[in-house]
């Protein structure tokens, strides 16, 4: 067990890492989840065929794809993803202006992926609110955009947020993928550093790196649990 | 109504799964060689392996002309070729082999689990590995080495990265990864790791990484499928010599072992291996390492 | 979908003109866009060659069949794990909810006619055992799959405990899913109208009897979409057996590039693959719940829509692991 005291820094290091690309990831793949589920109950039928071939392609890939298609397909594009290199950013997020773009790639895989679920969680709050009031809405003229801004979405968001908290853990959990494509020094890939390469026993290892994801995801798992009970009385 | 879909559902599952195992059949092919009972000291792991006319063999599937398991479904390259030397020395026909993926980061563990026999995969010898397992031979000796593009100028040897901003591939859990650990300033911003060399080769060439370290051999593997892109960066700045891993107590097994690497020296089987397999590369197979037997 | 169609007006003559003009426009610049950003670059690389393609699409390919009787093993083996894992999860994770609902029901019973210490022993017990699954529960559901996986691979063997790839990838895929399956159909019982657990009491049904023959059917039906939705998670997540190195679908490809070198080609074949399969199963899922909604209406059943834990666990099923 000492390895966890050991090499301390390490899985301190890692789950920093790995929290990194979880809030960026998370921020990129709300924005873009919303945008598409936009598209997918948007009145323009080319738009919505657009949203629908988004969530069918990305929901049904494995993530190892989609994940491989950003670190091998995109440089073949001749693209570095260098538009990620955002001033400013540097400063918490070290790994995003590097000359490596792995991490970079890493996040537009995640942002993709996770996109995907987002649009469709977003949609499941969206159908949530009582058709009614949408008919309401449409009978005192609003428009679409005002429809769903002035009448739709502050409903619907609540019903969406369970949900969405779901996909979110589903996604720091997606990001232990990250290791396996270029990204040094992640929880996981810590793990396989320490056990494969420094010789540590596998077991202590394994606890430290569940540890380091527990303590993302079950507190938000429980966040959420609170939440839904909450929304159970109300209702 | 509902038990019966349930039954029914239950019936198409074993009927899926009666057909996945049916599937297993296929991929036996004898090629008829028949296994002869040779005599082994009684008790010993030649003896065994002789008498169940088995063995199970640790190999890399995804190492260009060393353990391949490319379009054929069975993996082809040097040290395959090697293994089938002791195995046909064993009396076992090649078609008792069973060839197992041992990657890297797994080898030690394999052999002490006794997953399998012995492995042959690029598998140097070093102080670390022999605390948990044994070796024998060398039956050939790499280098490391960085593979560059043609056009590169700036990396000469492992000290061009040590101002921090040359970046390099490599395979997580190799020897070639931890030893250029020990030469670049910021492994964050330098070192990308991936699952196969292949990967690393991709990055190279679409300029993400400046170059790819590994044993020379493999690397000039790539040199051969793309002569106008890569060349090798400087000379080998390390000894990897390549050994057979077997459990660390078995004495008399590698003892077998090594006697038939040196007789594969001197009969030429072992040169044809090499001919065969790596050897097509162009890399230089110079005179059989002499085998190490502490 | 219907609730689509009640956000906005259905279009007039003008707007849909506007629609169309429009629609033809954008069509037309995302094709010049695809052609200067996709295509070109990718064609100066020559990665449109047959040299490239022909082993996977050309039937006349030298390596054509080769590559398909590879991927063909590698299509068995990614559905042989995939329904070994789906069918222990199922079992294992009904198991496990059932498990954890007895024992909640348990740990609020007073263990009247009993002497005081045993009544208090058995509380305890029941308290201690309930709270042990559902710490299982919330690590198995918390770590990533791949970790799992891991854990069973690299685990088992320092117990003594040697498989099969095969096996370890099944195992590491059921221990994830089954915490989720057993999670979705918690829910499904839970959000079952309170009504039902009573009718059956008031008819003399013990807790277990209540449980296997009023609220379990009543959940899988519920919960029948998101559980085949986990299906896809479960396909999906056989991908990482590459990890441990078994023979699924990817590995294979891994293989196939290392021979021919054209990986983009092999794996866009191999996500084709994929969306086809998993395509296939969530409309079946799709088809599953348009059948129970309109055999509900007509039959009357006392549960009306899944209740909002069904949805979130819909969006796990979908989301949770998704991929890893």
């Amino acid at each position: 067990m000492s390895v966890l005291i050991d090499k301390f820094d390490v899985f301190a290091g890692g789950f920093w890492l790995t929290l990194q690309i979880c809030v960026l990831a998370a921020i990129g793949a709300l924005i873009l989840g919303a945008i598409v589920a936009v598209l997918r109950i948007s009145p323009v039928p080319p738009l919505r065929a657009v949203g629908t071939a988004y969530v069918n392609i990305f929901r049904n890939m494995p993530l190892t794809v989609v994940m491989f298609f950003a670190a091998f397909g995109l440089p073949a594009l001749g693209s570095n993803a260098d538009f990620l290199r955002i001033p400013g950013m540097d400063a918490v997020f070290t790994r995003l202006g590097t000359d490596l773009p792995y991490f970079r790639f890493a996040l537009i895989a995640l942002v993709l992926y996770t996109a995907a679920f987002v649009c469709e969680a977003l949609r499941s709050g969206v159908n949530a609110v009582p058709a009614g009031q949408a008919e309401a809405a449409r009978s005192l003229g609003l428009t679409f955009g005002q429809n769903l801004r002035y009448v739709v979405l502050p409903q619907s968001w609540k019903a969406s947020i369970v949900p969405l908290g779901s996909v979110i853990i589903a996604m720091i959990k997606n990001s232990a993928l990250v290791g396996f494509f270029g990204v040094v020094g992640d929880l996981s890939q810590t793990a396989d550093q320490l056990t494969s390469a420094e010789g540590y026993a596998f077991i202590p290892v394994a606890i430290g790196i569940s540890i380091g994801y527990l303590i993302m995801t079950v507190p938000l798992g429980a966040l959420l649990d609170r939440i839904e009970k909450r929304q159970a009385v109300a209702r | 109504m509902r038990m019966k879909r349930v039954a029914a559902l239950a019936a198409a599952a074993t009927l899926a799964l009666g057909l996945a195992a049916c599937g297993d059949n296929g991929s036996d092919e004898g090629t008829g060689s028949g296994g002869e009972s040779k005599s082994f000291a009684a008790g010993s792991t030649m003896e065994r392996l002789n008498k169940a006319q088995a063995i199970k063999i640790g190999t890399k599937f995804d190492q260009p002309g060393f353990g391949l398991k490319g379009l054929s479904g069975k993996p082809e390259g040097f040290d395959v070729e090697v293994a089938k030397i002791i195995v046909k020395e064993l009396g076992i026909p090649e078609d008792k082999i069973e060839w197992v993926e041992t990657p890297s980061k797994v080898r030690e563990d394999v052999i002490v689990n006794g997953t399998v026999d012995l492995v042959a995969a690029t598998y140097t010898i070093n102080d670390t590995r022999k605390e948990r397992i044994a070796f024998a031979g060398p039956y050939y000796e790499a280098g490391q080495n960085i593979l560059v593009k043609k056009d590169d100028t700036t990396i000469t040897g492992p000290d061009s990265f040590k101002d921090g901003t040359k970046k390099v591939c490599s395979v997580t859990g190799s020897t070639p990864a931890e030893e250029i650990k020990k030469h670049v300033k910021d492994v964050a911003t330098q070192l990308v790791l991936f699952d196969t060399y292949d990967k690393c080769r991709d990055a190279l060439k679409g300029g993400q990484v400046d170059a790819v370290t590994t044993d020379n051999v493999i690397l000039l593997g790539y040199i051969a499928k793309d002569e106008a892109s890569f060349k090798l960066a400087g000379e080998n700045f390390t000894k990897e010599p390549y050994g057979i891993g077997v459990k660390k107590e078995d004495t008399d097994f590698r003892n077998f072992v090594n006697d038939t690497l040196e007789k594969a020296y001197s009969d030429g089987s072992w040169k044809k291996a090499w001919d065969d397999t790596a050897g097509k590369f162009g890399a230089e197979l110079g005179n059989p390492p002499a085998v190490n037997r502490y | 979908m219907s609730q689509q169609t009640v956000l906005y007006d259905v279009p007039g003559p003008r707007q849909r003109r506007v629609t169309l003009l429009s629609s033809l426009v954008a069509t037309v610049l995302v094709l010049v866009g695809l052609y200067y950003l996709v295509y070109r670059p990718l064609d100066d690389k020559g990665q449109f060659s047959m040299e490239l393609w022909g082993p996977l699409l050309d039937p006349d390919n030298e390596y054509f069949p080769q590559v398909w009787d590879r991927l063909g093993v590698g299509l068995k083996n990614t559905l042989t794990a995939a329904i070994l894992a789906i069918v222990s999860s199922l079992v294992v994770g009904t198991l496990l909810a059932v498990l954890r609902i007895q024992l909640k029901s348990l740990t609020r019973r007073r263990f009247t006619g009993l002497a005081t210490p045993v009544s208090y022993l058995l509380r305890g017990l029941s308290a201690v055992l309930s709270a042990v699954t559902r710490v299982c529960v919330e690590v198995f559901r918390g770590l990533p799959v791949v970790i799992t996986i891991f854990f069973v691979a690299r685990g088992f063997p320092e117990f003594g405990l040697y498989l099969d790839n095969l096996w370890y990838l099944v195992i590491g895929l059921t221990i994830y899913n089954s915490v989720v399956i057993a999670e979705i159909l918690r829910s499904g019982m839970e959000g079952l109208p309170g009504g039902q657990a009573e009718a059956a009491a008031a008819i003399g049904l013990s807790p277990l009897q209540t449980t296997r023959m009023i609220l379990l059917p009543q959940a899988f039906r519920i919960m029948l979409p998101a559980l085949i939705s986990q299906l896809v998670v479960v396909l999906k997540d056989t991908s990482l057996g590459f990890i441990i190195s078994y023979e699924e679908t990817l590995n294979i490809g891994k293989q196939i590039i290392g021979a021919l070198d054209n990986p983009i080609q092999v794996y866009v074949v191999i996500a084709v693959l994929f969306i086809v399969v998993n395509y296939a199963l969530s409309k079946l899922a799709q088809y599953v719940q348009r059948r129970l909604s309109r055999g509900r209406k007509t039959a009357g059943t006392p549960a009306q829509n899944p209740p909002p834990a069904a949805l979130m666990s819909q969006a796990e099923g979908g989301g949770m692991g998704g991929g890893v």
